[in-house]
């Protein structure tokens, strides 16, 4: 069975994105889970900056070679900055998911999401019921 | 977890921690570490390949070339013993049955490698137009095929198979025993790199897998999937049955005349010439995206914002560093340097006919057409 890394102090969607929160900015990424299941991460969809995203609902797309995958919003509010350095290196997403593979920041203006999210352990049951 | 078919080496892709999904019916690994990685092991060393979901075809007897002339759009009569020939197999409609290689295996006896997806059906084709005088078999379960791919193959076969290896010629076989075992082995391949093919008896194919992983291991050898596979043959602007070719295709819309003798009577000749004469109404042509994204099979290609055609294979080349594909447009765009959209999500990303195959020079310069 393959090692999923979960980091204890990052909150988590059931569609395998992870949420960092400092105040109200929010760095979002997809997990270590999801980077293994995709494989070689090949291109990034962004969002543009300024944009509003909705918490469960689609903010971009991640291809691998063989596969495309929605990526959702762990909470709402503005998208203040997006990861350029993917677009030159999407492979920083398997590299590094929870740190230079990061794809955006949400600043939530206040609200505080964390009620809605997974912690760690929630998580891992939820990558637990779906692996082999 | 998948229920598909198993071939001989299930166990060791379980082992190597391959990632299996279902293609064809069969449980595969689509890949062991990355699909990019065991892409650039092939380009640039080896990689090893379990392709025994193909199928084996035999056709023998006295009537058995004769008819493997008249299946097949190539002439079969003079492949002499110890070659082998890319052909197609064609309706009487001009479309294609199936893309197979073809080994002249005895002086009446031919042995057809087919696609995974078509077995079934290529026999019961052969069976049919077969006249009697020509027996047909299908092999397929009883035969495991091992693809040793890329620059470094010849080095790590040669000790374990002999002399023989060094002589093989592009698009010749011989019977070598591999690490023992009695194998046909072929000077052929589909990731449009040097390499071989070994056709085995399926209860020796593990230990064949294994001593080819071993002796590979210090050149750089990996195992490699069904995702490498896809981008390799794609690179080499290789068509896949279902993606560039189908029943209602015409081999010579999909690009492949010098695979097709129109001077002679086969089944389909006749309705290939005329669709020829007719005008085709489409031909299959190489594009790049010329921005970011991943060009897919099934995405619409247009030209100025007028749907013109339809994307039949793509992916990102890790070679190039690029996105690719293959189209079928109307034949007047299909010329290198058109310039196209593909549109992806709504999208429409900019492309641009370029010549095939996308990726060069990585064919030993003694390859001619097989």
């Amino acid at each position: 069975m393959a090692n999923f890394e979960i980091p204890d102090d990052l909150l988590y969607t059931p569609e395998d994105e992870w949420a960092r929160g400092d105040g109200d900015r929010f760095h979002v990424g997809i997990t270590d889970y999801a980077q293994q299941q995709l494989g070689d991460i090949v291109f990034v969809d962004l969002p543009e900056v300024g944009s509003e995203v909705t918490q469960g609902q689609v903010f971009g797309v991640i291809e691998s070679v063989k596969a495309v995958s929605d990526l959702y919003a762990p909470v709402s509010g503005q998208v203040v900055e997006v990861n350029e350095e993917l677009a030159d290196r999407p492979e920083l997403v398997n590299e590094d998911c929870y740190g230079d593979g990061w794809i955006i920041v949400i600043d939530t203006r206040g609200e505080d999401p964390s009620d809605s999210l997974l912690d760690a352990a929630a998580y891992l049951k939820h990558v637990d019921e779906r692996s082999e | 977890m998948s229920a598909g078919k198993r071939t001989p080496l299930y166990e060791a892709h379980r082992r190597l921690g391959g990632r299996l999904v279902e293609f064809a019916g069969f449980d595969l690994p689509v890949q062991y570490t990355s699909i990019v990685e065991e892409h650039r092991a092939v380009r640039e060393r080896a990689g090893l390949f379990d392709v025994s979901h193909m199928g084996q075809i035999r056709l023998s007897g006295p009537a058995a070339i004769g008819a493997a002339e008249r299946l097949l759009s190539r002439p079969m009569a003079d492949l002499r013993c110890g070659r082998v020939r890319y052909a197609l197999l064609c309706n009487e409609a001009g479309g294609v049955v199936d893309d197979v290689t073809a080994y002249r295996v005895a002086e009446d006896a031919i042995l057809l490698c087919v696609n995974a997806s078509n077995i079934e059906k290529d026999y019961r084709w052969i069976v049919r137009h077969a006249p009697a005088g020509a027996e047909v078999r299908n092999e397929s379960d009883e035969t495991a095929l091992l693809a040793l791919q890329g620059p470094a193959s010849p080095e790590i076969l040669a000790p374990l198979a002999g002399e023989g290896v060094a002589g093989l010629r592009r698009y010749a076989f011989a019977r070598l025993p591999v690490g023992g075992r009695p194998a046909l082995v072929s000077r052929t391949g589909y990731t449009g790199a040097d390499g071989f093919e070994l056709y085995l008896a399926a209860g020796d194919a593990p230990a064949v897998w294994e001593a080819l992983l071993e002796a590979g291991r210090p050149l750089g050898c990996l195992p490699a999937g069904l995702g490498a596979r896809d981008t390799l043959r794609l690179e080499a602007a290789l068509p896949l049955y279902g993606h560039e070719l189908d029943d209602t295709t015409s081999p010579l819309e999909a690009g492949l005349d010098r695979f097709v003798a129109l001077d002679r009577d086969f089944i389909g000749a006749a309705a290939i010439a005329r669709r020829r004469a007719a005008g085709h109404e489409r031909a299959l042509a190489g594009f790049e995206l010329l921005e970011r994204g991943v060009a897919r099979a099934e995405h619409l290609v247009a030209v100025g914002g007028r749907t013109v055609g339809r994307v039949t294979s793509g992916a990102p080349s890790p070679t190039l560093g690029r996105s690719i594909g293959l189209a079928y447009l109307p034949p007047a765009l299909a010329t290198p340097g058109t310039r196209l959209e593909v549109l992806v999500r709504g999208r429409a990303l900019a492309a641009h006919v370029v010549e095939t195959p996308f990726v060069r020079g990585v064919a030993p310069k003694s390859a001619r057409t097989g």
